[in-house]
């Protein structure tokens, strides 16, 4: 249980990654390092796919990066509906490590540009939904 | 190679709301190919379903199609890969022919996307993405292809007239289909931004406007494959699977390497298939790409090899993808025009081409009888690739 708190709405309450939302609500982003071979994973693994062990660590993501892409919906899924417009972006810190999410309200869509300087932080919804967005940098 | 071929083809006419239950969705297809291939249920060694979870309630549909379609108690198996399940359906009937296990074997694809709402679908959609770390932001299939589309666009100078283009060929092509689900000619004021008569031109999930998008549709498809002394004994005309490549990819944005070089998946399906066909991309002669958005044709031209990374757009513009073209893609109207019913798709596409190679595509026939044709089928958001290379 605990990773229902995570986002605007779950599909998943249960994971052996649910530390991610306790680590959200402390306000950090962190993603899994294997301590068996070092591979660092965004989003969070408890697997490593490379050597095979479950034995993992936590780290603090980068918190500044490039904007590499982006998206404004118009429409959104059901549960969403009260949401639209929203920008959603990847972004990315180097070294392999990237993000996805929303891009925060102060952001405005014209200002958007593929490239730029941004960073993210963590979010709490007023219903208290935890998650995390791309802000100025 | 000549081991494997295609002797019967189906499809439904694509359509918003099927007056009927998945059964009788499925059947009308099955009927075609079963009349098209002449062919009596008995001498169908086993059957292949294909379609996305969760649009229809019936669980497990192979069996209960299998009934349908008189089929039984031959064996029959449930296959999934979203919006490529059909083009994954033909890839395992092509093995279990090839490996001697079974000399007939009929791939059944179908989707009724209209029992639930488009709200709903979309979220169902964003489903076959990330449900634990993306769904949570609210994601949807339009959206995330937007997400190629914004880096592809500015890295390689595409712009919206570019996309405005592919989905005018598509409409060409889609007047004269009449298994299409959208049969309206399109013109360029249809885009026309800030005019409120212009029905293409809102946004969706930018840079992608409601032109740029495929619509939801009811249908199904069927193919049917047989070994070659089948093949020869009971078609004059069989069309042999030549090549097959299938590829998978990270489903997380943020463990894809480079939106600016389109998916993946489709450069690595399509160099299997051309490497076990022993072709090159030049030797095609007639193609159906997966354009479930206009973006996604502009890069499967590159994934496919008919041009380079970044020169997809010159296709369009050239209108080389055009009938009379050095390339002719989706003259059926592809996703576009067509509709998309997930799992029907791949079936359609592959009926399109097979139909080409015997020269019997009507109003939509390419001119110079083509002798190689190919099918490209994309799962999810590049999730899954399928490339198949059909020949005379």
């Amino acid at each position: 249980m605990g990773f229902e708190k995570f986002g605007r709405k779950s599909f998943t309450s249960v994971t052996k990654t649910a530390k991610f939302v306790d680590l959200l609500a402390e306000g950090k982003i962190e993603g899994t390092i294997c301590k068996g071979c070092g591979a660092k994973f965004f989003p969070p693994r408890a697997d490593c796919a490379k050597c095979f062990s479950k034995n993992m660590d936590w780290f603090e993501m980068p918190r500044k990066g490039k904007l590499e892409t982006f998206t404004t919906a118009y429409y959104a899924p059901l549960g969403f509906e009260t949401d639209p417009p929203y920008t959603m972006a990847v972004v990315d810190f180097g070294g392999g490590l990237k993000l996805f999410a929303r891009i925060a309200k102060e952001i405005k869509p014209e200002e958007i540009r593929v490239g730029m300087e941004v960073a993210v932080k963590p979010l709490k919804y007023e219903d208290g939904q935890l998650s995390f967005e791309v802000t100025k940098a | 190679m000549k081991d494997v071929a295609i002797i019967g083809v189906g499809q439904t006419t694509f359509v918003r709301g099927y007056e009927g239950s998945i059964r009788e969705l499925a059947f009308e297809a099955f009927r075609e190919a079963m009349q098209d291939a002449g062919i009596a249920q008995k001498e169908v060694d086993a059957s292949i379903f294909c379609s996305a979870p969760e649009y229809d309630k019936q669980r497990s549909p192979a069996g209960v199609l299998a009934e349908y379609l008189g089929l039984i108690p031959q064996p029959t198996l449930y296959v999934e890969t979203v919006c490529s399940s059909s083009s994954t359906g033909l890839k395992v009937a092509y093995s279990m022919i090839k490996s001697g296990l079974h000399d007939i074997v009929v791939v059944l694809g179908f989707q009724k996307m209209s029992e639930i709402t488009s709200a709903e679908s979309q979220e169902r959609m964003g489903r076959g993405a990330d449900i634990q770390w993306e769904a949570p932001f609210g994601t949807m299939m339009p959206a995330y292809y937007a997400l190629y589309a914004q880096a592809y666009m500015a890295k390689h100078g595409v712009t919206h007239e570019d996309l405005m283009n592919v989905r005018i060929k598509s409409s060409t092509y889609g007047v004269t289909n009449e298994r299409a689900v959208y049969r309206k000619p399109i013109k360029p004021q249809d885009f026309r931004q800030g005019d409120p008569e212009a029905k293409m031109a809102g946004p969706v999930a930018w840079p992608l406007r409601v032109g740029d998008c495929c619509a939801n549709a009811d249908g199904s498809s069927c193919i049917i494959l047989a070994n070659a002394k089948k093949a020869k004994s009971l078609s004059k005309k069989p069309v042999w699977v030549l090549g097959i490549g299938a590829a998978s990819e990270a489903v997380n944005m943020a463990a894809r390497p480079d939106f600016t070089r389109g998916l993946s998946v489709g450069y690595g399906a399509a160099n299997q298939a051309y490497r076990m066909a022993g072709i090159s991309p030049k030797d095609v002669k007639v193609a159906e790409v997966h354009d479930c958005f206009t973006i996604a044709e502009i890069m499967a031209y590159e994934g496919l090899g008919f041009a380079p990374l970044g020169e997809g757009k010159q296709l369009i513009r050239e209108k080389a993808t055009y009938k009379e073209g050095r390339i002719p893609v989706n003259v059926d109207g592809g996703l576009l025009s067509k509709g998309h019913p997930i799992g029907a798709t791949g079936g359609s596409q592959i009926r399109t081409i097979v139909l080409q190679l015997r020269g019997e595509a009507g109003i939509m026939q390419i001119p110079g009888e083509p002798d190689i044709g190919l099918v490209h089928n994309i799962g999810g958001v590049g999730l899954y690739g399928n490339v198949t290379i059909l020949g005379r």
